[in-house]
């Protein structure tokens, strides 16, 4: 048996090809030339400001930035901890109160009502409110002999707040899941924990991961706040260098800092929505 | 043969709709049953109530001689013991298809994983599935999702198989195979309850046949009985809009 032979593209097939290199080409230099000229527009505009030089020396200062780096980069590590704990409890959290939210029949009605409370407090409190009360009420209570650190009170406050976003994301999720995807698993005989578990929220965890990582990115920036109960954070950190050098440059350093740790988080994102976009046209259910 | 399933003055209302008027129903060991009626007849009803999956009104069904609407019965082990396919999303589509199969022998009947999934293969070999386990069903044609579900429905053995018109989702050309696998299960003495739309198919393959109008079982016999000499002129009236008897497929469904 002879191999067929391989697919040789037409002359016509080949002259579309050229064609298109070529416009790529040209909209490639296009779009290079027009973001130079509109760098050097801003650039020239901003350096010829009257005020230029005094904020340039207060706000982007190196030796400055070289000098406060140590401080201002143990602070990140903390509220990269914080983010990290944070994360885990709001993942916990927000799925137990999805789960009692979607609890059916009046014996479960205290509980409904519990988890409905809770989101509506805490969706519509200040973040930082919630910090303070948390970060000085929770001491006050004497639970234990010693204050609490600050950044594990902070840490609690962020579950709370974040916990009641995410669980309604988690509660939509749970609803785009089709009613006959929960009746196809009650009829195999399992239960209503095991369906929800093993059927349900896997697919309605699929669905929201995009909403779910962009709630994660604005809670990384939110930790930040935690500086408020006096954690020393990057934020923190920044302040303290700010107020020793008289110049705020610390402040931009933490702030690119923020936006560095948020960089592969916000790609990420922008990669799975993509990949699910693509699933979903070829057909997938999924 | 003995009798493994009865319903007796099964009623249903939703809302203020009666849809099921006290439906008596047996179905033998071994035997196929075909239901058959117009579409909201109340033929999908009657086999959730079967299943456990609807309550009902009044009347009372018994598997094996058990009353299962005794509300005191757990509800869950009964399910097991009885396997369903429905028309449409059957499949989980976020395990593959060899976890959709063992999902119901693991965790309901706690079998090990090796057990559940050797049983699967099994299953999935017979019907030419095999090297699809571990894909996922979206990669799989209706057809062969249909078939898989039908696997998965009776991967625990159940006493009793239910099947809600498995084909009217499908593609004609897909229909064939899904009724092929109906047939062999048929043959091999699965009990089967479905309902269908597929007039030759049920003439072909049922034991009985159930004609459902109005709530109420309006005619019932051997499949020649039913489709050959209908005795109600309803049922005739109905069969010959569908066109079941001649034993040909509907000319066209609305
Ligand atoms: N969950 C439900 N709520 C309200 N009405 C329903 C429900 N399920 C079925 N029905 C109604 O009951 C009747 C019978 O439906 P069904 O059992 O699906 O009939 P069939 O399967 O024979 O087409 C229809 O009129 C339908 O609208
Ligand atoms: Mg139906």
């Amino acid at each position: 048996m002879t191999a067929p032979a391989p697919a040789v593209p037409s002359e016509l097939e080949l002259g579309r090809r050229r064609y298109r290199r070529r416009q790529t080409a040209r909209s490639v230099l296009v779009a290079a030339a027009s973001t130079v000229v509109f760098a050097l527009v801003v650039w020239l505009t901003l350096v010829n400001t009257p005020g230029w030089a005094a904020v340039q020396g207060t706000f982007f200062d190196p030796s400055v930035a070289a000098r406060a780096w140590p401080r201002v980069f143990q602070g990140l590590l903390l509220n990269l901890t914080v983010l990290v704990f944070a994360a885990a409890g709001v993942l916990v959290v927000s799925i137990v109160i999805a789960t009692l939210r979607t609890l059916r029949g009046p014996v479960f009605f205290p509980l409904r009502a519990i988890a409905a409370g809770y989101t509506d407090v805490f969706r519509g409190m200040p973040l930082i409110i919630v910090l303070y009360l948390v970060g000085f009420g929770i001491p006050g209570l004497g639970f234990t002999d010693e204050r609490p650190p600050a950044a594990v009170l902070g840490t609690v406050a962020l579950v709370l707040v974040y916990s009641a976003y995410v669980s309604e994301v988690f509660r939509a999720g749970i609803e785009a899941v089709h009613p006959s995807q929960r009746l196809a698993a009650r009829s195999l005989g399992l239960s209503h924990a095991q369906s929800m578990r093993l059927v349900i929220l896997p697919q309605a965890v699929r669905k929201v991961t995009p909403a779910l990582m962009n709630d994660l990115v604005a809670m990384q920036k939110d930790v930040g706040l935690i500086s408020v109960l006096g954690a020393v954070d990057a934020v923190r950190a920044a302040q303290i260098e700010t107020a020793a050098a008289f110049n705020f440059t610390p402040y931009v350093l933490a702030g690119l800092l923020f936006v560095l740790l948020a960089l592969p988080l916000i790609r990420l994102t922008d990669w799975y929505t993509a990949r699910m976009r693509r699933r979903e046209q070829m057909g997938a259910v999924v | 043969m003995s009798e493994l399933l009865r319903l007796s003055g099964i009623r249903k209302s939703f809302g203020d709709r009666e849809v099921l008027r006290g439906i008596d129903l047996a179905v033998a060991e071994g035997d196929v049953v075909a239901l058959i009626g117009a579409s909201g007849s109340g033929k999908s009803t009657l086999l959730r109530v079967v299943n456990l999956l609807e309550p009902i009104d009044d009347g009372q069904v018994l598997l094996g001689g058990e009353d299962i609407s005794d509300p005191r019965v757990k509800p869950d082990p009964v399910r097991a013991r009885i396997g369903v396919v429905f028309q449409h999303f059957n499949l989980f589509p976020h395990l593959s298809v060899l976890d959709n199969v063992t999902l119901a022998s693991r965790h309901v009947l706690r079998r090990s994983r090796g057990d559940a999934e050797r049983r699967a293969l099994d299953l999935l070999e017979r019907i030419g599935l095999a090297e699809h386990a571990r894909s996922y069903p979206d990669r799989l044609s209706g057809g062969q999702q249909q078939r898989v579900a039908i696997v998965r429905a009776i991967a625990t053995d159940p006493d009793l198989l239910l099947l809600d018109e498995v084909t009217s989702a499908l593609d004609p050309e897909l229909v064939g195979e899904v009724l092929e696998l109906v047939r062999e299960l048929a043959r091999a003495g699965t009990t089967i309850l479905m309902a269908t739309h597929e007039m030759a198919f049920a003439r072909d393959v049922a034991d009985r046949v159930v004609f459902l109008d109005g709530g109420l079982v309006a005619e019932e016999g051997t499949p020649d009985e039913v489709f050959g000499s209908p005795r109600e002129p309803r049922t005739r009236e109905f069969l010959a809009r569908v066109g079941g008897r001649t034993g040909l497929p509907p000319a066209a469904e609305t």
